[in-house]
């Protein structure tokens, strides 16, 4: 409750410094719209914002299912086998010294210009971080739940999937975390590169016609989006992983 | 009857050597000795673990599975009282045994628990739930790896009454650095120092031996001054 309360008054505060800086300086709306402005336009607009940022919540959310299930997958194969391990894991690190983003107009040639290449866009950037948070989890088993689990005589797949895996929840956790927040940046940036559709599609069109004020209640929503998702993953991860 | 013999060593520096160790069927031995000596690498030897020791030398008797019990209680946190009970058929894939689980569960005084989260529990009752993990196994030999080492003074007595009561007829190994646990808990007592391994008498009967005995008093000063390597005038009597 309190921290709401911190929350409200912090953001209220910003608001009206941001309307200061407006009414002080005197600065033309297509630089910097006032606060009122734009949430005059954010109700206006509200159809058509809401139309691209269900895409985008569509894309984030799709490249986020997968790229976590991707990211799963591969943990457990290169973790479960040596030979995986081998082959795969500096594969994965040079994957990593590309930028994503400079594979933005490639995916876009390769997919096209719809949903399939955001989505691709949003799974590749939380591929990694999902990956390797939960490897480490999976190489980290206390020694002790190993000695024991073999002492029982569990099988190299039970070790697998009732010890280990489980242990590691945690790890994935954070991993499904920093995903959250890096999925909605792929997911616009695919938008940037070639889309019709989408809030930074929406962005990029109001940046081109000086509609900045339009351009803010987009972003507004695309933050609002991420924040929101982020508090929803959290929770819910929170919920089920009480260890 | 199960029987070690051989020597150990650690990077070619020798761990412990000349080591001649009987388990007696049905009965408890206690393995005495200060951290570091070796005694858990005896028992991991025993249980099949990996020791990072080079070990050489002959063991007779040891069957293949054993039931095992470390200092930390190692409940699965994800799991609740019940399942981490059931850990060892869940390992290997075999359903049901439920029954048998909360009959275990009773006996170890944690009826009703089954499904509380371990996160729940106090020590003591952690290590209740990891005892009657480890009667699940079912297993002729039981190896003991400190493990009332983290309780306090009242919930270990009290474990250990527990323990030699449901451990009553296997064979069981304990391994402690406590004289006093080791008094009241050994039919035969094997002391571990970096000399090598010399057995001394124990307490008749059965454990647990009745804690305020005179002659357990006695055994326990006896052992915690062979311990520290004091020079004894005479035998202790």
């Amino acid at each position: 409750m309190n921290r709401a309360l911190y929350a409200l008054l912090v953001t209220l505060v910003l608001l009206l410094s941001w309307q200061s800086i407006v009414w002080l300086t005197g600065v033309p709306r297509y630089i910097l719209p006032s606060p009122q402005r734009v949430l005059e336009t954010l109700w206006s607009q509200r159809n058509l914002i809401t139309e691209h940022a269900l895409i985008t919540l569509l894309e984030v959310v799709l490249g986020l299912i997968l790229g976590v299930l991707l990211g799963v997958v591969t943990a457990v194969t290169i973790a479960y086998s040596r030979l995986a391990r081998i082959w795969l894991r500096p594969m994965l690190l040079i994957s990593q010294a590309l930028p994503v983003f400079a594979l933005a107009p490639l995916l876009t040639l390769w997919f096209g210009y719809g949903l399939t290449s955001k989505v691709m866009m949003a799974l590749l950037i939380i591929f990694f971080p999902v990956t390797s948070a939960l490897f480490d989890g999976l190489m980290r088993t206390p020694t002790a739940y190993i000695d024991l689990a073999k002492t029982m005589g569990a099988s190299r797949w039970s070790l697998m999937f009732r010890i280990r895996f489980p242990a590691a929840l945690p790890n994935l956790a954070s991993g499904i975390r920093l995903a959250a927040v890096y999925a909605p940046i792929g997911a616009v940036i695919g938008e940037w590169v070639g889309s019709s559709q989408g809030l930074g599609y929406l962005m990029l069109l109001a940046n081109g016609r000086v509609k900045t004020d339009l351009m803010f209640a987009s972003m507004l929503v695309l933050a609002a989006l991420s924040v929101g998702l982020y508090f929803l993953i959290d929770a819910s991860l929170r919920r089920m992983l009480r260890y | 009857m199960i029987r070690i013999q051989g020597a150990c060593s650690v990077n070619h520096q020798s761990l412990f050597s000349g080591l001649d160790l009987t388990l007696a069927e049905g009965k408890w031995t206690c393995l005495l000795g200060s951290s570091g000596v070796g005694k858990s690498t005896l028992l991991r030897l025993l249980a099949g673990l990996p020791t990072g020791a080079e070990f050489s030398g002959v063991i007779t008797g040891a069957p293949e599975h054993v039931a095992y019990m470390a200092q930390q209680d190692l409940l699965m946190p994800w799991l609740n009282v019940q399942e981490n009970v059931l850990l060892g058929p869940r390992l290997r894939g075999e359903p049901g045994h439920l029954e048998r689980a909360q009959a275990l569960l009773e006996q170890v005084g944690l009826g009703g628990f089954e499904q509380r989260p371990v996160s729940q529990l106090s020590g003591g009752q952690r290590q209740r739930v990891a005892l009657a993990r480890t009667l699940m196994e079912d297993r002729e030999l039981v190896l003991l790896d400190e493990p009332f080492g983290a309780l306090d003074a009242r919930t270990r007595s009290q474990m250990q009454e527990l323990t030699a009561d449901c451990l009553y007829g296997r064979t069981v190994l304990l391994v402690t650095h406590d004289p006093a646990e080791a008094a009241r808990m050994g039919e035969s007592i094997y002391l571990m120092t970096a000399q090598g391994v010399e057995s001394i008498p124990a307490m008749q009967g059965p454990p647990p031996q009745a804690f305020d005995k005179p002659e357990l008093l006695k055994l326990q000063t006896q052992l915690l001054h062979r311990l520290r390597g004091d020079t004894l005038k005479g035998s202790v009597n």
